[in-house]
């Protein structure tokens, strides 16, 4: 027994027989450093016999490593001889070569310019199709929620309300904390540059008009697409990824009403709130750089914005929250239902989930923009 | 020149004689729920062993403890000799790649292929090249019964016997000396399971395999278990052959024997 000793290999021509003996250990962990000697070897014509006196242990690893040895190509089906006692080896050995694997088919990689092409196929036809789908599920929605509004016995009362509290109530810190930074921002843009003209006071005007009209509402958006579109999509994933959306169709529950509606409709309340927190929040962060580099008190600023800056401004904010709510709701929902079995296509779903309720935020602004500006307010 | 030494690699001084898995008074509770209380059990070496016991009467927490998830509360738990307890992380480490472990649902990485699974412990813990490894993985998955096609699929992709065999497939990648399986043929047709039990058999006879095996099924326990030990009231209640239990007292036992399924798993053993 030669435990211990140095793994190798060693060849020798006995009459016209090649003889192959293994020494030392043949384990999954020592074969390694066997690999690439023993590929490149060229077995002769005339068979070859191993001898397996040499041999420590051997275990599966180090059996398949001898039988792809002495195999000549891969439609050698023959037996091989081996000599010498060692039980386990032999018993190895038959067993590998029971399992031996076919020739193989060698592997086409598509790849280059055609594959290249291809993928910006699949890819275009990928996002119109998502966005069709989208449209449809709006649609699905639509439908459940109108039927609801007859029915309002239907609506989960409570699912809603726990939707309320974690996509809303949860989030009132962050929106309001981002918006006040950033109404400082816009504030102080606006004292380097509005200052050079002399026209310091129009400050006031800058901060309300985007704070009213785009920051208040887009800051909330988008919080809402980073923190809750993205939970949706996990919840309602990893309810698919373990059947439970498929138990509750079973059960005669249509997850349309019991998971989609319930947060749909929470977004739809809580959304204008929470846009309303972030409009005020950042009007405040405007006042406080005003009055501290601008020597513009609380007083002139709130006076300047009642009569400067139109109401309608604020409306035209506030406007826009509802369509972001069922946006960022919808695109949560629908990527989690299309969840499939494995993680990785919860880890691309939630990924999708936020890039889409981004961009459409993003587009459902601009054409706001264009349609209030045709209106002219 | 004769030796029957095959996989105790990773293990050192092998000593004759010692069982392969040797626990003395584990104690495991959740709170106040206690699951075990002063456990005694012995596995030896080259056997498979059957672990049945009532719905939650323990018996995967007993594999979890001893494969190191969840360590208990107390008591040994002695692996070829070495106290799992006192071993440092680096020693733990080697130890644990002398054995595998197949959980129920497989718990295959389902970002992976099937091959990519298998190749994960040759990659991780075998030094070797990769197109090697990759060729040793194809072999596992043939030993467990997969045929090439299944290969580069996602476990999402397969059935649930096909993810057993590859789950089996990587438990045995790095040619463990000690297999543990737990309900390896829950949720399989019998003809199926049947297969699957025989594949056990038979891959532990050809590796010289110690089994640790959890099931609830009769069949499994007949068609391929040495000794069966029953868990219950938070410790071992007997160890035997079928035979053995079949005239072991317990009331639980005899119920679990007697039953009608039980009465038939036993009939199809006497046949064979």
């Amino acid at each position: 027994m030669t435990r211990g000793s140095d793994t190798g290999i060693s060849f020798f021509q006995e009459g016209d027989r090649l003889v192959i003996a293994p020494q030392g250990d043949w384990t999954v962990h020592t074969v390694g450093a066997l690999d690439a000697r023993l590929r490149a070897m060229e077995m002769p014509d005339e068979p070859a016999v191993i001898d397996v006196s040499g041999l420590g242990r051997i275990d599966t690893a180090g059996a398949f490593m001898l039988d792809r040895t002495v195999r000549r190509d891969c439609s050698d089906r023959t037996a091989v001889a081996v000599r010498g006692e060692h039980d386990t080896a032999l018993r190895l050995l038959a067993r590998v070569r029971d399992v031996r694997e076919d020739c193989p088919v060698p592997a086409v990689r598509p790849s280059g310019f055609r594959d290249w092409l291809a993928r910006i196929g699949e890819g275009t036809v990928h996002g119109l199709d998502e966005g069709v789908k989208t449209l449809s599920f709006v649609g699905e929605t639509l439908i459940v929620c109108l039927r609801l509004m007859w029915q309002p016995a239907r609506i989960r009362g409570t699912a809603t309300v726990a939707v309320m509290e974690q996509a809303g109530l949860d989030a009132i810190p962050i929106v309001m904390f981002l918006s006040f930074f950033v109404g400082t921002v816009i504030a102080f843009i606006g004292a380097t540059t509005l200052d050079a003209f002399g026209a310091r006071i129009f400050t006031v005007e800058l901060v309300g008009y985007s704070v009213l009209r785009e920051f208040g509402v887009v800051i909330t958006a988008i919080i809402l697409a980073g923190r809750t579109n993205s939970a949706f999509t996990a919840q309602i994933g990893a309810m698919r990824m373990r059947q439970e959306i498929d138990a509750m169709k079973v059960l005669g529950l249509d997850p349309m009403e019991v998971l989609v509606a319930p947060r749909v409709i929470a977004m739809l309340i809580m959304t204008p709130i929470l846009t309303f927190l972030a409009t005020l929040a950042g009007l405040f962060g405007g006042l406080v750089v005003s009055w501290l580099a601008l020597d513009i008190g609380p007083t002139l600023f709130l006076n300047r914005l009642v009569t400067a800056v139109p109401i309608d401004n604020f409306w035209v904010g506030m406007s826009k929250a509802p369509f972001f709510a069922m946006m960022v709701a919808l695109i949560g929902c629908r990527q989690g239902l299309q969840v499939g079995g494995s993680v990785q296509s919860l880890g691309d779903s939630t990924t999708k989930s936020v890039v889409q309720a981004l961009f459409s935020i993003i587009v459902i602004d601009a054409v706001f923009a264009m349609f209030y500006m045709q209106l002219g307010i | 020149m004769t030796d029957v030494q095959v996989s105790s690699r990773p293990f050192a001084a092998s000593r004759d004689g010692v069982p392969a898995i040797r626990l003395r008074g584990i104690v495991n509770r959740f709170d106040d729920n206690v699951v075990h209380d002063g456990l005694d059990l012995d596995v030896r070496r080259g056997e498979i062993l059957g672990v049945i016991g009532p719905s939650g009467g323990g018996k995967s927490v007993l594999l979890r403890a001893i494969v190191g998830l969840r360590p208990p509360q107390g008591g040994t738990i002695e692996i070829f000799g070495e106290d799992l307890t006192r071993l440092s992380g680096r020693e733990r480490d080697r130890l644990e790649k002398g054995w595998g472990v197949m959980f129920q649902d497989g718990a295959l990485f389902s970002n992976l292929t099937v091959i990519e699974n298998v190749m994960v412990p040759l990659k991780e813990h075998a030094d070797m090249p990769l197109a090697l490894a990759r060729e040793l993985a194809d072999m596992k998955l043939r030993l467990s019964g997969l045929d090439a096609s299944a290969s580069d699929k996602y476990p999402s992709d397969l059935s649930g016997g096909m993810r057993k065999r590859a789950a089996l497939a990587r438990a045995l990648a790095l040619d463990p000396a000690l297999l543990f399986l737990d309900e390896p043929t829950a949720g399989l047709d019998p003809i199926t399971a049947g297969r699957f039990d025989a594949l056990v058999r038979d891959l532990q006879q050809a590796m010289d395999l110690t089994v640790f095996l959890v099931t609830h099924d009769l069949d499994t326990l007949a068609a391929t278990c040495d000794r069966i030990a029953v868990l219950g009231e938070r410790r071992v209640l007997a160890t035997g052959t079928i035979d053995e239990l079949r005239r072991h007292g317990h009331p639980w036992i005899q119920d679990y024997f007697s039953g009608p399924r039980g009465r038939a798993a036993t009939a199809f053993q006497d046949r064979t």
